[in-house]
C-alpha cells in the first residue's frame, strides 16, 4: 500500500499525469493580460522619475496634453481621495512600537525616491502617442543625494528618504533567547563567524506585468485584468485600502500569468491608478511593462547583510547561532515586505538542526531602490543560507566532513519545537542527505577532484541541507505575528447533473499546473476520469473568495479545501444514494466511484448521484436540498516543512575565474506527491533560479547616483541553458502528518537549498587557493579577481 | 505617414498599411490578433517573439514590419495542422513537461525546430548552446533539453 491509498486518494494520485493546460500554450491559444484588448481601448505609458531621489519642484502637462491621440494625463495630485499601497504585515520592533510605515503614493506626490517611481499616467490612443506626449511632459526636479545600500542607509549623515522613518529605519525586530545564546557562547569550545551579503534579485517572470483595467458606467463597475498571483487579495487591497470603491463592483481576472516567482503577488501602483482613471475617461486602459520598467518596478528579492556566529562544542555539536542582519526594504514597504526578513526569515534560522539556543536580530531599512519582497522561497533562501554557509565553514575549521557535522546535529525526534518559533510535525533528514550523497556518487569525488587538479581545476562538492515553512499560514499564528489577514484557502466543488466537475480555486496556477494537480485530486477522490474534471482559478467574479498562491502553499491549503469540498459532496452523495438504495445513511460505502450498500451489490454510480441531485423527481425534500456544489475555507493548523539535501559540484577554471555547475543533486521530501512529473519540474526551475542567484545573478544600483547598473537582460545575467547542467533530482517521502493530502509544497525548495549548496562547492573548491571569504555570484570576473588576490596581486 | 505592405503570415497572403516604426512582432499580435508570439523584453534577448522567416528563426521584436516584404513568416499559431495535429516539437514539449508558465514556449519551440532543422543529431552540448537566445525562467531548461531531443528524433524519422 503507497503512501498515497494510505491517505485515501485513488490510484491516478501519484501518477505523472500530462499537464492540462499544456494544449493552449502550445499552439499559442493561451490568454495572457496583454493578449485581451476590448472595444475602444486607451493604452497607458508611465513617465518615471529618472532620478534615486528628488523633490519634485513642478510637473507642466500642458504640452503633452495637447499632442495628437492623447485621452488624459494624470499627476499624483490629481489622484484626489486616493489612499497610499497598503503594507499586509505589521512587525512590532524591539523597542515595541510598530514598524515605520510611510505613505506610499500610487503616483508620486511631492518627493520622487527612486529610479522609476511612477510620476504620471499618460493615456493615450496608442502607445506610441502616449510615449511620445510623455516626452513633452517637464518634471523640475530638484535632485537629492541618494542612498541604495541597506548598511549605509542606517548610518548617520545618509540622506533622509522619509520623514515619518528617522533615519531610515522601518524597524529593529528580534526573535529568539540572547541570554541563552550569551552563555552558550561564554562556554563554547569553538566559535564560527561568517560575514556574507545575500545579494539582490530581479525576479525576471518572463511575462512582464500588464494590466487591462475598464470601467462600465451603466453598472458603476470595474474590471480589471492583470498579471498576478492572487486576484482576490489584489481586489481586497485595492477596493478596501486605496480606492475606497466597493468590493462587489470590481472583478479582478488574472488570466494566464507567464511566472510569478513572487513578484505578482503585490498591489502595484499601475493597476491601481489605471482602475482609477478608467472611471475619469470612461474607457478601457491597456498597459504592459517594457523589461526595462520590469527591473526597475518589480519587486526585488533578498538584499541581507548578515554577520552570523555559530558556538559549537568540542565534538561540533552546534551550541547557539547568534545572526544579525540588515534588510532592505527599497524606497517604500511592498505588500509583503516586512515579513520576508523577520517571520519568514528568522523562524528558519534552525534549520535541520537541534541548536538549542538561536538569537536573531533584523533591522530593516529605506534605500532608493525599487522595494523589495518575496522572491521564490522569501526568507527562507535567506535563512538557509546562513545556516548552511555557517555550517560549511564550522566542518571546514574543525577538520570534520561535512556530512559528519550535520548528522551530528540533525534532529531525530519529532514533533520538535524549534527554539524560534516553529514545530515540526515530520522528517526524516538522514535519509534525504542519505540518498543524495548517493546520487551524487560523493565516494568517488575525490577521484574526480584528483582528476581536476591534473588539468589545473579546481574541483569542489557542496551540501545543502535545508528546511522551509511552508502552507502559509495558520490564520491565528500569522495573526500573532502581525499578519493583518487570514491565510486560509477556499475551494468549491461544483458537480454537474451528468457527473463532470469544475472546481474554482482562490489558489492561482502560473506555471504550477494546478488545472492537472487538482483535477487528480478530484478524480482520485470521486473515482472520475481526469477529464472529466476542471479547474477554475484567478477570477473574482468566478471563484468565492483566495488568498492566492505563494510560499508553496497552494497543495498543502489549496489542495485541501478543496478536499474538504469533496468531503461535503460524498457526504451529501451518500445520504442522497442511502434515499435511493433505500437504506441507512450508515451502511453506504463509497469506493471507485461508486456508492454501495455495504456487504451487498446495490450500488448507484456517482453520476446517477449527480444527476438525481439535479433532477430530484424522486428525492427526499423534506430533509435534503437538491444539487451537488460544495465550498469549503480551510485554515491549516500549523506549518508544513518540506525539507531535503541538495548537492553541488563545481569546477573551476583559475585562469579564465569560470564556474562550471558540473552537476547538482536534489533529494526532496515534499511529503505525498501528487504528480511526480509537475513536482520534478517545479525542483528544476527551483534548482536554476537558485544557481542563477549563486552563479550569476546581481542587481547593482549605482552608490552614488541610485541608478539601476543592471536594467536589462544584457546586464543583468538570467541563467541560460548553457549555463546549467541536467539534474539529478529524487524524492523521499515522510507524510505531512496535519493536511489531509499528507503532502507539504514543492515549488520554492530548489531556489531555498540551491545558493547555499553551489557556493559551499565554491567555497570548497577556492579553499584550496586559500580563498576563506567569497560573496555570490561567483561569476567570473569575480572569481578570478579573488583568485588574483590570493595569490598576491592587487 | 502609413506604408503598405504585403507577407504571407502561415501559408497566408496578408496586406497592411502600419507605421513604418512598427515592429514585426506588433503586426503579428495587433494586426493580425496571432497573439501566441509573446513580447519579453526590449532587447532582443529573451526569444519569446521567436518567429520562422523564410524557414529561418528570428527575433520578431527586432524586425520592423516593412523589413520583411514579401517574405514567408510562420508562427507558432503556423505549427498546427488543419485538423489540429500539433507538430512533433509541440507533442514533445507537452510529453516532456518542457513548459511551465508557456509563455516562452511559443519562442522556445520555434528555436528548437529551426534548430533541429540545422541539427538534426544534436546532442545535449549542442541543443543547450543553440537555446541560449531563448530565456526560460521556470523548467530551469532540464525538460526543454529532453523535449528538444524527443521533438528531434521523431522530426528525423
Amino acid at each position: 500500500m503507497g503512501a498515497n491509498d494510505a491517505a485515501g486518494l485513488g490510484n491516478v494520485i501519484g501518477q505523472s499525469v500530462p499537464r492540462k493546460e499544456d494544449a493552449r500554450f502550445l499552439t499559442g491559444t493561451g490568454q495572457y493580460t496583454d493578449d485581451v484588448s476590448m472595444a475602444r481601448q486607451t493604452h497607458a505609458f508611465f513617465l518615471r522619475s529618472p532620478h534615486a531621489h528628488a523633490v519634485i519642484r513642478s510637473i507642466d502637462v500642458v504640452k503633452a496634453k495637447g499632442l495628437p491621440g492623447i485621452v488624459a494625463i494624470f499627476t499624483g495630485a490629481d489622484l484626489t481621495g486616493v489612499n497610499g499601497l497598503p503594507c499586509g504585515w505589521l512587525i512590532t520592533g524591539t523597542d515595541g512600537k510598530p514598524m515605520n510605515e510611510p505613505p506610499h503614493p500610487v503616483l508620486a506626490l511631492g518627493k520622487v525616491r527612486y529610479v522609476g517611481d511612477a510620476v504620471a499616467l499618460v493615456i493615450a490612443e496608442s502607445i506610441d502617442q502616449a510615449k511620445d506626449a510623455a516626452e513633452q511632459i517637464v518634471v523640475d526636479y530638484d535632485v537629492l543625494p541618494a542612498v541604495v545600500n541597506p548598511v549605509d542607509a542606517l548610518k548617520p549623515g545618509a540622506p533622509l528618504i522619509h520623514e515619518q522613518a528617522p533615519g531610515n529605519k522601518c524597524y529593529t525586530w528580534a526573535l529568539g533567547d540572547k541570554a541563552a545564546v550569551d552563555a552558550a557562547f561564554a562556554k563554547a569550545a569553538h566559535v564560527t563567524k561568517i560575514d556574507i551579503v545575500n545579494n539582490r534579485l530581479v525576479p525576471n517572470a518572463i511575462e512582464p506585468r500588464a494590466a487591462v483595467a475598464s470601467y462600465n458606467r451603466a453598472d458603476d463597475a470595474y474590471a480589471l485584468y492583470v498579471s498576478n498571483q492572487n486576484p482576490h487579495v489584489e481586489r481586497l487591497l485595492m477596493t478596501a485600502f486605496v480606492l475606497g470603491l466597493p468590493e462587489h463592483k470590481v472583478r479582478v481576472i488574472a488570466p494566464d500569468v507567464g511566472g510569478g516567482f513572487g513578484s505578482k503577488i503585490y498591489l502595484y501602483a499601475e493597476e491601481t491608478a489605471m482602475v482609477w482613471a478608467s472611471k475619469r475617461i470612461n474607457r478601457p486602459i491597456k498597459w504592459a511593462a517594457e523589461r526595462s520598467e520590469s527591473f526597475l518596478t518589480d519587486a526585488h528579492g533578498r538584499d541581507h547583510v548578515t554577520h552570523a556566529e555559530l558556538a559549537l562544542d568540542n565534538d561540533g555539536k552546534f551550541l547557539a547561532l547568534s545572526v544579525q542582519t540588515t534588510a532592505n526594504m527599497g524606497a517604500y514597504l511592498s505588500t509583503f515586505a516586512s515579513c520576508i526578513p523577520t517571520i519568514l526569515y528568522a523562524t528558519l534560522l534552525a534549520g535541520q538542526y537541534t541548536t538549542p539556543a538561536i538569537w536573531c536580530e533584523v533591522t530593516a531599512s529605506f534605500t532608493n531602490t525599487s522595494p523589495v519582497d518575496a522572491y521564490r522561497g522569501a526568507g527562507r533562501p535567506e535563512a538557509t543560507y546562513v545556516v548552511e554557509r555557517i555550517v560549511y565553514q564550522a566542518a571546514a575549521e574543525m577538520g570534520l566532513q561535512q556530512d559528519e557535522i550535520r548528522r551530528r546535529n540533525f534532529i531525530r525526534t519529532f514533533p520538535y519545537q524549534t527554539p524560534v518559533a516553529l514545530n515540526y510535525d515530520t522528517g526524516n533528514y538522514d535519509q534525504t542527505l542519505d540518498a543524495a550523497m548517493e546520487m551524487a556518487d560523493v565516494a568517488s569525488f575525490p577521484a574526480r577532484k584528483a582528476e581536476a587538479q591534473k588539468h589545473g581545476k579546481l574541483r569542489g562538492l557542496g551540501y545543502a541541507a535545508y528546511i522551509e515553512a511552508c502552507g502559509l499560514a495558520p490564520s491565528n499564528v500569522a495573526g500573532a505575528l502581525g499578519a493583518r489577514a487570514g491565510l486560509f484557502e477556499a475551494g468549491e466543488v461544483r458537480v454537474h447533473p451528468t457527473g463532470s466537475v469544475t472546481v474554482f480555486t482562490g489558489s492561482h496556477s502560473h506555471g504550477q499546473g494546478h488545472e492537472t494537480t487538482f483535477a487528480q485530486i478530484v478524480a482520485g477522490r470521486l473515482g472520475i476520469p481526469v477529464d472529466n474534471v476542471s479547474v477554475v482559478h484567478g477570477d473574482t467574479g468566478r471563484v468565492p473568495f483566495g488568498m492566492g498562491t505563494y510560499g508553496s502553499r497552494s497543495l498543502a491549503v489549496g489542495g485541501t479545501a478543496i478536499v474538504k469540498a469533496l468531503d461535503k459532496v460524498v457526504a451529501k452523495g451518500r445520504k442522497i444514494a442511502a434515499h435511493l438504495l433505500e437504506a441507512a445513511e450508515t451502511d453506504i460505502e463509497f469506493k471507485d466511484g461508486k456508492f454501495t450498500v455495504a456487504g451487498t451489490d446495490r450500488s448507484k454510480t456517482f453520476g446517477e448521484i449527480a444527476l438525481t441531485a439535479y433532477v430530484p423527481h424522486h428525492y427526499p425534500l423534506d430533509t435534503l436540498e437538491p444539487g451537488l456544489d460544495e465550498t469549503a475555507f480551510y485554515d491549516p493548523t500549523n506549518f508544513t516543512y518540506p525539507a531535503g539535501t541538495h548537492i553541488c559540484e563545481v569546477e573551476i577554471d583559475p585562469d579564465t575565474g569560470v564556474v562550471e555547475v558540473v552537476a547538482f543533486t536534489a533529494c526532496d521530501d515534499f511529503g505525498n506527491i501528487i504528480n511526480p512529473m509537475i513536482v520534478e519540474g517545479q525542483v528544476h526551475g527551483g534548482v536554476a533560479q537558485g544557481l542563477g542567484q549563486a552563479l550569476l545573478e546581481r542587481c547593482v544600483y549605482d552608490p552614488d547616483s541610485g541608478q539601476l547598473l543592471t536594467g536589462s537582460m544584457m546586464d543583468y545575467a538570467l541563467p541560460r541553458a548553457d549555463d546549467l547542467p541536467s539534474f539529478k533530482v529524487g524524492t523521499k517521502v515522510t507524510p505531512c502528518t496535519h493536511t489531509p493530502l499528507g503532502a507539504k509544497g514543492c515549488g520554492e525548495a530548489g531556489a531555498i537549498g540551491a545558493p547555499a549548496a553551489m557556493m559551499n562547492a565554491v567555497m570548497d573548491a577556492l579553499s584550496t587557493v586559500g580563498i576563506t571569504h567569497f560573496d555570490m555570484p561567483a561569476s567570473p570576473h569575480r572569481v578570478w579577481s579573488a583568485i588574483r588576490q590570493a595569490h598576491g596581486h592587487a | 505617414m502609413a506604408v503598405s505592405l504585403a507577407m504571407t503570415v502561415n501559408g497566408k497572403l496578408v496586406s497592411a498599411d502600419v507605421d513604418p516604426r512598427t515592429l514585426l512582432v506588433d503586426f503579428l499580435r495587433n494586426q493580425l490578433a496571432l497573439t501566441g508570439t509573446h513580447v519579453g523584453c526590449d532587447t532582443a534577448q529573451c526569444g519569446a517573439c521567436t518567429v520562422h522567416l523564410d524557414g529561418r528563426a528570428v527575433k520578431s521584436c527586432n524586425l520592423l514590419a516593412v523589413q520583411v516584404l514579401g517574405a514567408a513568416v510562420v508562427t507558432i499559431e503556423g505549427l498546427i495542422a488543419d485538423d489540429g495535429t500539433m507538430h512533433p516539437m509541440q507533442v514533445a514539449f507537452h510529453d516532456c513537461h518542457g513548459l511551465q508558465c508557456g509563455f516562452c514556449t511559443p519562442g522556445m519551440v520555434m528555436s528548437a525546430i529551426d534548430l533541429v532543422n540545422r541539427h538534426l543529431q544534436a546532442d545535449e552540448a549542442t541543443i543547450r548552446a543553440e537555446l541560449e537566445g531563448n530565456l526560460c525562467r521556470c523548467t530551469g531548461y532540464h525538460n526543454i533539453v529532453k523535449a528538444v531531443r524527443q521533438g528531434a528524433a521523431v522530426m528525423g524519422k
